[in-house]
């Protein structure tokens, strides 16, 4: 795995607040995440159903209808800052410089449009005029790169299979040579042979276009396997973010140490460790840390006192400059500042 | 020795017309599958969609009638069993579904799903006595009946339905539960906690567990013994330890290696156990493009349908060590080690089983 962020930060989020409006008040989706991406990094954002990844997903790509409202916060993509963009600037964004291969691919392609159509439309909405045989051949380039035969241009999505329905949705996400590619659950409806065949092409593109990923999605195994840096979510917020082997090695929060040991591995056999309890609603979350009535090194403070994402210095760790690595929301790797 | 629990014996089963009918759909092919009376097992069955697990397991709950061989339970067909053995069948064998929404009525409580088997099998039980069963059902699942019951479905996570509906069954008081992919749709951190449940029941209860998953690291964790399915056909089945880690077969080869695992030392693609490649018969080839390809002709209902089903091997189109053989006539199982048997001309060297044998395997006797 190659070494994560070169440097340059192509994407930051701060104090990112999304919430939905409903009858029975607002559901704090996403409840002040802060992170950044760097240029040709791969982030992973894990989190269980309700903890707001998806969410986050579709506010970076400015997609949060009503009763959903982006309630403040700041995403910077390069110089831009995405929350201030009209909709039609906001429109031109996506695609061209990030972009959203989506959950469930399979839905979001037209029934009744061949496939080579649809790659087509993406390209044409974005750019002035390309002749016809510009356009089929751009079509055909970006099939090739999503290793798909050019014949698939002629298809329509029910002649194909899901893992050929996830290249096509890939080949769109990417027909605009995006700097930002956020994939969401993009392999969870795929068989795991399929699925490893899938993401081993979008890394491959991604590497091509040498754009960063955003890979959000449940499944830890997934997430080791393939990205830099893991975030992990709990109840609208990043609870701990860090390279991917640390995170595993060494969990920060209490949260991620319980969620890495619950997985099963083919190591062990017979042992299961769960989370006690259930994970909280976002209608009316705990006080404090979200996580507290679950955790089992709570504190007084950790029922009153929200923790807040900090840098964490290692113990044992001589390169000070390697602190901001890893983060965590948790009062026991806060220290005393208050 | 007593008549085996439940067996399926070379059931097969086909969906669609006649021989030469194209949408011919051979679903399970001659599977064998015994739970013994005299000792709980946990066996898992395992394979991708389109596998043919689900139909299997829908065989041994008596939902299907096979097509060709028998499924028995306690020794007899299950289509003759007479009136009070099949009430018998009907209680001593549960089953878990994979989608804890969907079996729900959203209209009644959830009291009522435990309610209506409790007076069902226990008619001799006075109202407090039923209710006190269910609260026992409830705590041995790990849930506060206080917290569960009185509520409607939609007020409960899908942990809690799950474990709900494993209370369920645990009230009919089984000898076997039939769990289909019960926690596929149910969140990492309390996925654990509904297989411990399921291997408690089994372990302090003496229930046998019939686990149905896509997922092999679940099924390694919990049970004894699996059976792999690729399009309708056991291809691989035995002791889950070598089965999953010194796998055989070539199809399930490719299938341990695609598995992502939680631990970024490994290199997704590499096998598990790489160490262990000397004691092999086989050296485990790389991947090939033909062995993992998700072209049209992988897609699941092109696949099941595809006429070539019943002769050869159902992995031939996509095995990087294909032979002509493979192709004409299909393999039958063959023993090739202790404990484990593949579905595979590279092992010809090795014996191959009878049914009763095969029946052996399956869950770990003999």
């Amino acid at each position: 795995m190659k070494p994560a962020v070169n440097g340059r930060t192509v994407l930051r989020v701060e104090g990112l607040r999304v919430h939905y409006h409903t009858a029975r008040g607002p559901v704090r989706a996403v409840e002040g995440v802060d992170f950044e991406l760097g240029a040709g990094e791969r982030l992973g954002l894990v989190g269980e159903s309700g903890s707001g990844k998806s969410t986050m997903a579709m506010a970076i790509m400015g997609l949060i209808r009503p009763p959903g409202r982006i309630e403040g916060g700041r995403i910077k993509l390069g110089d831009l800052e995405l929350l201030t963009l009209s909709t039609e600037d906001m429109r031109r964004v996506r695609f061209a410089r990030i972009s959203l291969i989506p959950q469930g691919v399979m839905n979001s392609l037209n029934p009744v449009m061949r496939v080579g159509a649809q790659i087509a439309d993406t390209i044409q909405a974005h750019q002035e005029r390309p002749t016809r045989e510009e356009l089929a051949e751009r079509v055909r380039s970006l099939l090739t790169l999503v290793e798909l035969e050019a014949a698939t241009a002629r298809m329509y999505p029910h002649e194909l299979s899901g893992g050929m329905k996830q290249r096509v949705g890939m080949a769109i996400a990417v027909a605009l040579r995006p700097e930002v590619i956020i994939a969401d659950e993009p392999t969870s409806a795929l068989d795991v042979v399929v699925q490893k065949r899938v993401m081993d092409t979008l890394f491959r593109v991604q590497q091509e276009l040498d754009a960063a990923l955003i890979l959000v999605g449940h499944d830890m195994g997934l997430m080791a396997q393939c990205v830099d840096r893991i975030g992990v979510m709990y109840a609208g917020r990043l609870v701990e973010l860090g390279p991917v082997q640390r995170l595993f090695d060494e969990p920060l929060h209490p949260y991620t140490r319980m969620l890495v040991t619950s997985l099963p591995s083919l190591e062990r056999k017979g042992v299961f460790r769960g989370i006690p309890g259930l994970p909280p609603s976002l209608l009316n979350p705990p006080a404090g840390c979200a996580f507290h009535p679950r955790c089992p090194e709570v504190m007084d403070r950790c029922v009153s006192e929200t923790p807040r994402l900090e840098s964490v210095v290692e113990a044992g760790s001589a390169r000070e400059a390697s602190a901001s690595d890893r983060r965590a929301a948790c009062h026991l790797h806060s220290g005393d500042r208050s | 020795m007593n008549a085996p629990l439940l067996e399926a014996r070379s059931a097969s089963q086909v969906f669609g017309g006649g021989l030469f009918d194209r949408r011919r759909i051979v679903a399970v092919q001659e599977a064998t599958l015994l739970l013994p009376d005299d000792q709980p097992v946990i066996v898992a069955i395992a394979g991708e969609s389109g596998s043919g697990k689900t139909t299997l397991a829908r065989l041994l709950l008596g939902m299907l009638a096979p097509t060709g061989g028998s499924v028995r339970f306690r020794g007899t067909e299950l289509r003759q069993l007479d009136r009070r053995t099949r009430v018998t069948f009907r209680r001593q064998v549960q089953a878990i579904f994979q989608d804890p929404f969907e079996v729900f009525n959203p209209f009644y409580r959830v009291d009522h799903t435990l309610t209506v088997p409790v007076a069902k099998f226990y008619p001799e039980l006075s109202r407090a006595q039923r209710w006190q069963r269910i609260e026992e059902g409830l705590q041995a699942v790990g849930l506060r009946p206080e917290e569960t019951l009185g509520r409607y479905p939609h007020e409960l996570s899908g942990g809690q339905r799950q474990r709900i509906m494993v209370t369920r069954a645990l009230l009919a008081d089984p000898r076997v539960i039939v769990a289909d992919e019960p926690v596929s749709m149910v969140d990492a951190s309390l996925r654990a906690t509904i297989l411990e449940t399921l291997f408690r029941i089994h372990r302090d209860r003496g229930i046998s567990l019939v686990y149905i998953t896509h997922d092999l690291t679940t099924a390694y964790q919990l049970s004894h013994t699996i059976l792999i399915m690729y399009r309708g056909a056991v291809v691989e089945m035995g002791d889950v330890e070598r089965v999953i880690k010194t796998p055989r077969h070539p199809y399930t080869q490719l299938l341990v290696r695609s598995i992502p695992l939680p631990d970024p030392k490994r290199r997704w693609g590499e096998v598990p156990d790489a160490d262990r490649r000397e004691d092999e018969g086989l050296p485990i080839s790389a991947p090939t493009a033909a062995g993992e390809s998700d072209t049209p002709a992988d897609d699941v209902t092109q696949t099941e349908a595809s006429p070539g089903a019943d002769s050869g091997c159902v992995f031939a189109s996509r095995c990087p060590h294909v032979m002509p053989r493979c192709r004409e006539q299909r393999p039958s199982l063959v023993l090739t080690d202790p404990g484990r048997a593949a579905a595979c001309y590279l092992y010809e060297e090795a014996a191959v089983l009878s049914q009763e044998q095969v029946a052996q395997l399956s869950h770990g006797g003999g």
